[in-house]
């Protein structure tokens, strides 16, 4: 199974702090293990929301804002994408990674719906629509 | 908020969770084990004590910082123990005896030196030594999932419909052959590292085409032994970032895996490739697929087996309706596969390329001679191939008989009612 691994953003991390060395060692090394054992799909961190923006959906009407957004902790600081037997795996790894922050931190675990828990809900409509995507992706890519 | 802490749960779930870490730690302690020992039955033997230790020690004292060192420690202390104790080892392991006799602190430092300066191989080392050509195919396939996919012989055996003691002999005989060969669980170097990356290679690639095609019983695939040979593929691409076949073999498990879930109807029938839902393709994997593909093009490995055949599944992939697939590429491609790999396999999908580029005619003529092919005799795909060509021919009735043979040699239930009803469509 596939699951996507949030790192929770905090204080630090929102004010742009950017990581001691000796956190990114352990951290690259962290991941160096998760290669070794073949979990590790894709991992990113991602800048502080006052570089972001968010587009608001209201029927018709879409507004956009910008960032910084309020709610520290409900915000995302990093992702990986993992591939692990269960969920009990993804949560010994995520033990094993060295607090991302300064301070206290949170990590957030989300399985992935794979395309088989679609296969009964999907119309057909949507079905040719991620046909598309998938195809082009290729292109892009070729 | 449910939140347990590590550090100090006495938990039911404790239990879970040291499973959970043997489960992953468990290759690289035998791997670490059997490189001391050159024993990887004993290897296996001790990593299994030190678990029961962990079992004892973590419910009572928590579990550790850095529990994979701590588990090594652990079977390290074991692997002493016993080698004090049993004087057959010792005699055996005499080397090692001779620095016992000196005192178990030299001994200790010196199998503490060992393991410390192998650079964290030993998961790698051990995927080498299960896949050493000086066992057979079969024993190679079955001594990896057993020793670095952590399936039970039972589970093996069921994954390959053999019976669960002839997979258990299997496995006990491969261990005492490489004990016997003196096998070192290391990363072979130089002029010997290509052929015992290639007989690696083969081995992850036999599970997963196991699963993605399985070729007997009535599950058409079984996603596990697929998503087991991928992992092992990313390992192997992480460790040997310089070696373009493995990205090539990378390449071309993610691109077909990317097909598995369109490939099986709900009634468990098999879905060619031009009637696939291609909705159901799973585009990051698609993505990561033509990623390492690129990886082992770059690395000067376009003209490799596996690249190559990662090439064909991506010409699909980049196919955005069935309609569009480059199938004169694709015939190029096989061309060139023949060269590398020449099989009548590969004649066969040559064949098949050939005439959806250039027409059933060319692809009947393609296919004359291998139907003398002794390998092909019996081999389902050749006739089902002809009953296609002859259908698009316009020779409906020689197709039905061609589909007909088809489903009498195939060995899997779905494949041979989805034969069966090509045969019926054929009308007559």
């Amino acid at each position: 199974m596939r699951v996507m691994v949030f790192v929770k953003a905090t204080a630090d991390s929102e004010a742009g702090v950017m990581p001691s060395t000796e956190l990114l060692i352990e951290m690259g090394k962290f991941n160096e293990e998760l290669i070794k054992a073949g979990v590790m799909l894709a991992g990113d961190g991602l800048k502080p929301t006052r570089q972001a923006k968010r587009v608001a959906f209201d029927g018709a009407s879409r507004t956009v804002i910008d960032g910084p957004f309020a709610e520290t902790r409900e915000l995302v600081a990093g992702y990986w994408m993992w591939e692990v037997k269960d969920m009990d795996e993804a949560v010994e790894w995520v033990k094993r990674c060295p607090n991302p922050m300064p301070g206290p931190s949170e990590i957030e675990i989300r399985p992935l719906y794979e395309m088989s828990d679609f296969a009964e809900i999907m119309t057909p409509e949507a079905e040719a629509l991620h046909g598309g995507n998938a195809a082009a992706m290729g292109r892009a890519d070729g | 908020m449910a939140a347990t802490d590590t550090h100090t749960d006495t938990h039911p779930d404790t239990h879970r969770a040291i499973e959970t870490v043997f489960r992953i730690e468990r290759a690289r302690l035998i791997g670490g084990l059997a490189r001391l020992l050159r024993d990887v039955g004993l290897a296996e033997e001790l990593a299994q004590d030190a678990l029961v230790a962990a079992l004892e020690d973590w419910p009572r004292g928590g579990v550790p910082r850095n529990p994979g060192a701590w588990l090594m420690a652990a079977a390290k202390r074991r692997a002493i123990d016993r080698l004090r104790r049993d004087a057959m080892l010792e005699r055996k392991h005499a080397e090692i005896g001779r620095d016992l006799e000196d005192g178990r602190g030299d001994a200790a430092a010196r199998i503490e030196a060992a393991l410390d300066d192998d650079l964290g191989d030993e998961l790698l080392g051990l995927i080498f030594a299960a896949c050493h050509p000086v066992l057979s195919r079969e024993a190679r396939v079955a001594l990896t999932l057993r020793l670095v996919g952590g399936l039970t012989t039972d589970e093996i055996a069921r994954a390959f419909l053999a019976a669960e003691p002839t997979i258990a002999q299997r496995i006990v005989r491969a261990k005492k052959t490489l004990g016997g060969a003196g096998i070192a669980f290391a990363v072979p170097r130089g002029a010997e590292r290509m052929p015992r990356l290639a007989s690696v290679l083969e081995v992850i690639y036999l599970i997963f085409t196991e699963g993605y095609a399985a070729t007997a019983g009535e599950d058409l695939t079984r996603p596990d032994l697929c998503a087991e040979a991928r992992r092992l593929g990313r390992i192997l691409a992480g460790a040997l970032p310089e070696e373009p076949e493995v990205f090539g073999l990378l390449a071309l498990m993610e691109l077909q895996a990317s097909r598995l879930a369109a490939r099986v109807g709900a009634d468990g029938v098999p879905v060619a490739l031009p009637d696939q839902d291609r909705g159901r393709w799973d585009w990051s994997m698609i993505r990561r697929g033509l990623d390492a593909l690129t990886r082992a093009e770059a690395l000067g490995g376009a003209e490799g087996a596996y690249a190559l055949q990662a090439a064909l599944a991506a010409c699909h992939a980049r196919a955005r309706r069935a309609e569009d697939t480059d199938w004169a590429r694709i015939a190029g491609l096989y061309d060139r596969l023949a060269v590398v790999m020449p099989s009548p396999v590969v004649e066969l999908n040559r064949a098949v390329a050939h005439s959806m580029a250039f027409g059933p005619e060319v692809g009947l003529a393609l296919l004359a001679p291998l139907e003398e092919e002794p390998v092909l005799r019996g081999y389902a795909p050749l006739p089902a191939a002809k009953g296609d060509f002859l259908l698009r021919a316009g020779r409906a009735d020689e197709a039905r008989a061609a589909f007909e043979r088809a489903a009498e040699l195939s060995r899997n239930g779905p494949e041979r009612a989805f034969l069966l009803a090509r045969a019926a469509a054929c009308g007559g």
